[in-house]
């Protein structure tokens, strides 16, 4: 069964607020070889301006995936995940990521687009803080193949 | 962004390399990432599932590899200093068992913004020679 191109303009959540952690900077940073010490030591991220240990640049992708498994699941959309290919993604920060912020996300369904037995679907995720200040837009494509 | 940390704009020019790093990928750091990102499609540790969808054996995660390309330009940088991120998938890295893949990642000065103070990053990682990332550029504010 193809995508549902009637999804388009659907949006979910804010769900359950994410609570941004030392431990959880400190643990994506390792895994994507972040070196900075503003990743791991409170003291040096305070020296560098940041209220707390700053997250690295696609720390949101975190927090946007959980955002998105809500579309993916969705079966008025019909996202066959065992089909599904990442296409790309895109980051825009409004401020930096630090540990010690709530995030709620609400997840849009930009554009699904299709051809040649591919179905593009562009989520766009908002994260704000608990002041409803926003923190980053994340635009994510999958690539579904529609083949049986 | 924090202002004690921003790299200066004077002195940039478009086409300067600004960092670059090799990258040494095994299952070991696919495993590492998968539990960081919380993404667990097994396509990135288990062989036999990734060839039933049709895949040479196991890749990593395209997410991986955009992350880790960043932590090049966020050495040069600073951390917390790029607005904008972005990158296509354009080729899979195939991580061999045992072994190991690299990727070789050059960041470069793609554009200057003399007014808003930001520098265009273009990113470019290589797998024995191809392109596995289309288009990755970073939006950097600079002093």
């Amino acid at each position: 069964m193809p995508v549902n191109t009637d999804a388009v303009g659907r949006s979910y959540g804010p769900h359950e607020p994410y609570e941004v952690t030392r431990v959880k900077i400190r643990e994506f940073a390792e895994a994507v070889d972040a070196r900075s010490f503003a990743h791991i030591d409170p003291d040096g991220a305070l020296a560098d301006g940041y209220d707390d240990v700053v997250a690295p640049t696609t720390f949101a992708v975190v927090i946007a995936q959980q955002a998105e498994f809500h579309v993916v699941v969705d079966p008025e959309v019909g996202v066959d995940f065992s089909k599904v290919v990442h296409a790309d993604e895109r980051f825009t920060h409004h401020r930096p990521i630090v540990a010690g912020d709530v995030i709620s996300t609400t997840v849009h369904i930009d554009a699904i687009t299709q051809r040649a037995g591919i179905s593009m679907v562009t989520t766009r995720s908002e994260l704000a803080d608990a002041d409803g200040a926003p923190v980053a837009t994340v635009l994510s494509t999958l690539a579904v193949r529609e083949d049986a | 962004m924090s202002d004690e940390n921003l790299p200066a704009f004077d002195g940039l020019e478009v086409g300067q390399v600004v960092a670059t790093r090799d990258v040494k990928i095994t299952r070991d750091t696919l495993v590492r990432y998968a539990g960081a990102s919380g993404d667990f499609n097994p396509i990135h540790y288990n062989d036999v599932f990734a060839q039933s969808v049709g895949l040479p054996g196991v890749i990593a995660h395209g997410m991986f590899t955009m992350g880790t390309a960043a932590s090049v330009v966020e050495e040069w940088s600073g951390p917390g200093n790029v607005v904008d991120y972005q990158a296509r998938f354009t080729r899979p890295i195939e991580v061999p068992n045992p072994g190991a893949a690299t990727a070789t990642v050059t960041a470069k000065v793609g554009a200057l913004d003399p007014e808003l103070r930001t520098a265009r990053i273009d990113v470019t990682v290589e797998v024995d020679g191809a392109r596995v990332l289309g288009k990755a550029q970073a939006i950097v504010t600079c002093a």
